[in-house]
């Protein structure tokens, strides 16, 4: 193998596979990026044997070949290189090391053979569709706060993505909750979903994901197979993840349809003074304090040690007077994912879950459970 | 009551060897006070009272500049036992459970002498000394004869910090009295209690604690600041606060057998070695802690473990016993009124290897239930056939008890 190519551009597709590989790994294998070069194009991948992600992009391939290399020593040495340097990678066959020349630098890397690397297949595929990156964007940053890290409700370790109708019109919906918060968000169905199983998307894949998007693709081709999905990316790039295999709770059950005392609130004014009054709520129960009595809102705090916070607001409310707990960063975090100016919450009581939207759209639904303050 | 203990052989104070010259003195059975006292080179050891003419003297250039003091109970629960029943005055006794893993939880001073010690096995404390005469630990009577002592305590200061049941440090910096007050607690506990304590006077934690063990029981021991280097340099460096077995294998293997090799170092060396502990051994080894007497009662953790009679490997055996750890545990912290965010597991193998392993929790709890789902998964991990000795369960990172168990939308 022997190949020039770009240091930013090398650096860029680095970046993004080396983040799914490891630290600490105990198959020595697994630290490495795959690198082939075929085709005046380098194809980069890494994996942790639950997801995997190729990258591919141009290079000046003057000898067809593959290994495999320290992912993140390989990122260390690009990222140091300086801005405009050309990088050239050559691999004997049969040699255990790679050789990395740019400038007056030398470096002589470890390479384990490409045939040890696993191979993540995606399975075959049966659904696939093709959604806007800017829609699947939408579906992961306005879910992707509420998803639990708990390992024992490990199927709730992703975002639940699957077909649903909402008032009369189809569409594919994105839910993550860790117990204490949900969040549902839905856009029109694509083509080729409609029979889709429902399916979770573990964070980490998510995560990643959502790196993959911000290089600006346009559209994403979503691939299911029975136990992975795969996203291709029309820049060459594809995801494949392993799906949580657990059973998603019935959401639907937990959002409640009757909530009748209605606040409306400005979302940055009412935003800000969370932000403010959560100052003195203590580390360990953020607990914020919010009352409603006719056009107003009171947010409060109190503890022991920080002492005392309170803030009035202006607010449309008319229901009967009501003092109800939250855990503010939870409220933060959804008022980041609101995105109008108006956002609306729909209450019972004290003690059962919230519900909070924008006021002029409802593809976006949180659900917050109250904290007894 | 403490009549008893009257006729008992006066023993001798523990007066570190002093370069000569005045110092203060105080007699501690009727608290005369006077200047001159010696340390009794001159005189074979023959300090008296000049009021009383009791041999019971505290005699120490700091005497009176000394303010943290330990005060230890001796043979704690063995003593109350004795005192309850005269019957068992003479007779060795040792307090702990009798199966077969049991441990002796304290042996009287005259179990001591056939070798028994706490926390040794009670079927080796048994082979020791036959004779003796063992009771089950009866807690709750502990606990209220501790809270009579602390009692008294609080009459003298409220810089009390209590360590076990049987054993505290208290600050008495603010007090211009501090040897009378302290001989005072001493001849009190005796009186209105019935049971004897071991006292030691230095000027932080550390000294007081080594102090008050140097002569018991009836001891009262002082360190000074002049004497604190000299006086830690022969001691075994496990001798040392927080060096337990395993830090003390590593501080012999890298030559360090006594603090006076700790002294010798420098403290770059054993920060390179022990890292932040190297340079605490190094304070320490000087005599200097600077930790002071911490009234917060606050639990930091709260435990409950269990002693196989016969080593378990059965998984579903080995989780029952977790089940009912974790119940005791609930029960104590809502007794406490706290909140736990950290469940710890901790097992003992047949070779008394301890592993422990913890995961935090999402939120707080207060809830056995909780805990175990937690728990479980940790236990399973190493409950893989293998036996083991010892069970517990532990809770960490307690906080208040409204933050515990948030309501859940799938309300579990």
């Amino acid at each position: 193998m022997k190949l020039t190519i770009e240091r930013s551009t090398l650096l860029k597709a680095l970046g993004h596979v080396q983040s799914v590989v490891e630290r600490r790994n105990t198959i020595p294998i697994l630290s490495n990026v795959k690198l082939e070069a075929r085709d005046a194009g380098l194809a980069l991948s890494a994996t942790d044997l639950d997801l995997a992600i190729v990258e591919t992009v141009t290079a000046d391939v003057q000898v067809d070949g593959a290994i495999t290399a320290p992912a993140h020593t390989l990122y260390d040495i690009i990222r140091k290189l300086p801005d405009g340097a050309q990088v050239e990678l050559s691999q004997t066959p049969g040699d255990v090391q790679m050789t990395l020349r740019s400038g007056r630098s030398r470096f002589a890397l470890p390479c384990l053979p490409v045939e040890d690397f696993p191979n993540l297949g995606a399975g075959e595929a049966t659904h696939t569709f093709t959604l806007a990156a800017s829609e699947l964007q939408t579906l992961i940053d306005r879910t992707k706060f509420a998803i639990s890290t708990e390992e024992t409700r490990y199927y709730l370790n992703g975002i639940y993505l699957h077909a649903a109708t909402s008032s009369g019109v189809p569409v594919l919906r994105a839910v993550a909750t860790d117990g204490h918060r949900l969040a549902r968000v839905e856009v029109p169905l694509p083509e080729g979903a409609a029979e889709m199983p429902g399916v979770i998307v573990p964070r980490k894949a998510v995560t990643e994901l959502r790196k993959l998007i911000d290089e600006g693709a346009l559209d994403v081709t979503i691939a299911l197979s029975e136990t992975k999905v795969r996203f291709s990316f029309g820049h060459g790039g594809t995801l494949t993840s392993k799906l949580i295999d657990g059973t998603f709770p019935d959401y639907e059950r937990v959002i409640p349809q009757d909530n009748d005392k209605i606040l409306e609130v400005d979302k940055k004014l009412f935003s800000d003074a969370v932000d403010r009054v959560s100052a003195i709520s203590t580390e360990k129960s953020r607990a914020i304090k919010v009352a409603m009595d006719q056009g107003t809102v009171t947010l409060s705090a109190s503890s022991p040690e920080a002492g005392s916070a309170v803030e009035e607001l202006e607010c449309s409310y008319a229901a009967a007077a009501l003092e109800i707990g939250f855990n503010s960063r939870y409220l933060l975090d959804i008022m980041a994912q609101v995105e109008g100016d108006a956002a609306r919450f729909a209450m019972a009581d004290a003690a059962s879950p919230t519900v909070i939207r924008e006021v002029a759209d409802a593809s976006a639904v949180y659900v917050l459970m109250p904290m007894r303050v | 009551m403490g009549t008893g203990a009257q006729p008992q052989t006066v023993l001798s104070q523990t007066v570190l060897p002093q370069a000569g010259g005045v110092q203060a003195a105080l007699c501690r059975e009727c608290l005369t006070a006077w200047q001159g006292g010696d340390t009794g080179e001159e005189t074979g050891g023959e300090t008296r009272c000049p009021a009383c003419g009791s041999r019971r003297v505290l005699a120490h250039p700091e005497l009176r500049s000394l303010a943290i003091a330990h005060v230890d109970c001796d043979s704690f629960y063995a003593s109350i036992e004795k005192r309850d029943n005269p019957a068992l005055k003479e007779k060795p006794l040792l307090i702990g459970g009798t199966g077969p893993r049991s441990v002796v939880s304290t042996a009287c001073y005259l179990a001591r002498k056939y070798g028994c010690r706490s926390a040794m096995p009670m079927y080796k404390a048994r082979e020791l000394c036959p004779q003796a005469v063992i009771l089950p630990p009866d807690h709750g009577k502990y606990r209220r004869v501790s809270a009579e002592i602390h009692h008294i305590f609080e009459q003298y200061t409220d810089l009390i910090q209590p360590v076990a049941l049987d054993e505290a440090y208290l600050d008495l910096a603010h007090r211009d009295d501090i040897p009378e007050v302290l001989a005072n607690i001493a001849l009190r506990v005796e009186q209105e209690v019935g049971i004897s304590v071991s006292i030691g006077l230095s000027y932080c934690k550390f000294l007081a604690k080594m102090a008050s063990d140097l002569n018991k029981p009836r001891g009262f021991s002082i360190v000074g600041r002049s004497e604190a280097v000299a006086f830690l340099a022969p001691q075994p460096v496990r001798a040392i606060h927080g060096v337990g077995p395993a830090l003390e294998r590593k501080l012999i293997e890298q030559g360090f057998p006594t603090v006076a090799d700790l002294q010798a170092a420098s403290p770059l060396d054993l920060k390179a070695r022990f890292g932040s502990m190297g340079r605490h051994l190094w304070h320490l080894a000087h005599g200097e802690d600077d930790r002071p007497v911490n009234t917060d009662r606050e639990a930091k953790s709260i435990s409950a473990e269990t002693t196989y009679d016969v080593d378990q490997s059965d998984p579903e055996a080995l989780l029952a016993t977790l089940q009912a750890l974790a119940e005791r545990v609930e029960t104590r912290l809502k007794r406490a009124d706290l909140s736990a965010s950290v469940v710890q597991i901790k097992l003992k193998t047949p070779d008394f290897r301890l592993l422990t392993r913890q995961a935090r929790l999402p939120d707080p709890t207060q809830r056995a239930r909780q805990l175990m789902r937690h728990a479980e998964p940790l236990l399973r991990r190493e409950a893989t056939g293998r036996a083991f000795r010892l069970v517990g369960l532990g809770v960490d990172g307690l906080g208040p008890s409204q933050a515990a168990d948030p309501p859940d939308l799938f309300s579990l």
